[in-house]
């Protein structure tokens, strides 16, 4: 098992992996969705306080969740990276960073559009906004710091600092609702003291939230194969893949026209 | 099903607004990305091919 992982730990045998996973995880998100929309928005009841306007639950939870999960990924795999100075860590938590900003955008998004209506204001300085805003920024400042530095492995170092620094704002962000008085409602969901909401609404509610989690996946993993190929262009492998020699005989009969 | 006619589905109950603005900027960032990667994967493959052939080229010359 162990030697399994360090196996895939290598870009050039991750790679195949990855480019057999992402459909798989593409094809679950697809059908998830689609179940997950038909429960919620064609089977859900209407809700007996929000009406209709309570249904931006089944994307602004599931997005808000992943945005946190992804941040927490991304956490997991430069911890990994510092300790084992393992060089698919870095790019894995590169290639999930602009996925976890799309959430986070998303989260606040969604999250103005529905405050609107049941608040009356898109937005309040609150704990559980303010940090989520934070998050979205850490992202951003993710994404831009490893762009700035040009040697990818110390970009790969600054960057799984800065995911490490930052993970401590998700627990933040998750019990925000209950360490401050927000105007954010606490958790529809807990742990320990199950749900308040109906049968079919939770269910929906956790049917796209396995979604994007699929989604996610899928996206992180097609992305960290471009990541791959680009920084192991130099190796053997790179060049005898049967998608760089199409490309290099496209060239090339481009280039002999030109 | 719950709703009466399609009418009363865009209209979500008042909501409409709310709900298909979360719904449809989701589903744009979505189709976004998606694009983004694939445009992404495909500048990767040309420039690792155009490197490559530019190396052979220049192991002939030499």
């Amino acid at each position: 098992m162990i030697q399994k992982l360090f196996f895939y730990a290598s870009p050039q045998n991750f790679y195949p992996l990855a480019g057999k996973l992402w459909p798989v995880f593409a094809c679950l998100a697809t059908v998830l969705t689609v179940w997950g929309l038909w429960l919620g928005m064609f089977v859900a009841p209407t809700d007996f306080q929000q009406g209709e306007g309570y249904r931006i639950i089944f994307v602004h939870v599931p997005a808000s969740w992943m945005s946190m999960v992804i941040y927490l990924a991304m956490a997991f795999w430069a911890l990994l990276g510092l300790t084992f100075n393992t060089r698919l860590s870095g790019m894995m938590t590169k290639a999930l960073a602009p996925t976890g900003a799309i959430c986070a955008f998303l989260s606040l998004w969604t999250g103005a559009l529905w405050g609107k209506p049941m608040w009356g204001t898109w937005w309040v300085w609150d704990a559980r906004l303010t940090s989520e805003l934070i998050l979205f920024f850490l992202y951003l400042g993710h994404i831009a710091l490893t762009n700035a530095i040009d040697d990818p492995r110390r970009a790969d170092k600054a960057g799984g600092i800065l995911a490490l620094v930052g993970a401590l704002n998700v627990p933040v962000i998750y019990f925000s609702v209950k360490w401050w008085n927000t105007l954010h409602q606490g958790a529809s969901v807990s742990l320990t003291k199950g749900s308040s909401m109906a049968q079919v609404m939770l269910e929906a509610m956790l049917i796209m939230g396995v979604a994007f989690w699929m989604y996610a996946a899928a996206m992180a993993l097609y992305r960290v194969r471009s990541i791959i190929v680009v920084r192991e262009r130099h190796a053997q492998w790179v060049a005898e893949l049967p998608e760089v020699k199409a490309q290099m005989m496209k060239n090339a009969s481009g280039g002999t026209k030109a | 099903m719950i709703w009466n006619s399609w009418n009363d589905f865009w209209a979500m109950g008042g909501y409409g607004l709310y709900v298909w603005g979360s719904f449809g900027v989701t589903a744009l960032c979505v189709a976004l990305e998606i694009v983004w990667v694939k445009n992404a994967r495909a500048q990767a493959l040309t420039q690792i091919a155009h490197e490559l052939v530019a190396e052979t080229n220049s192991k002939e010359w030499s």
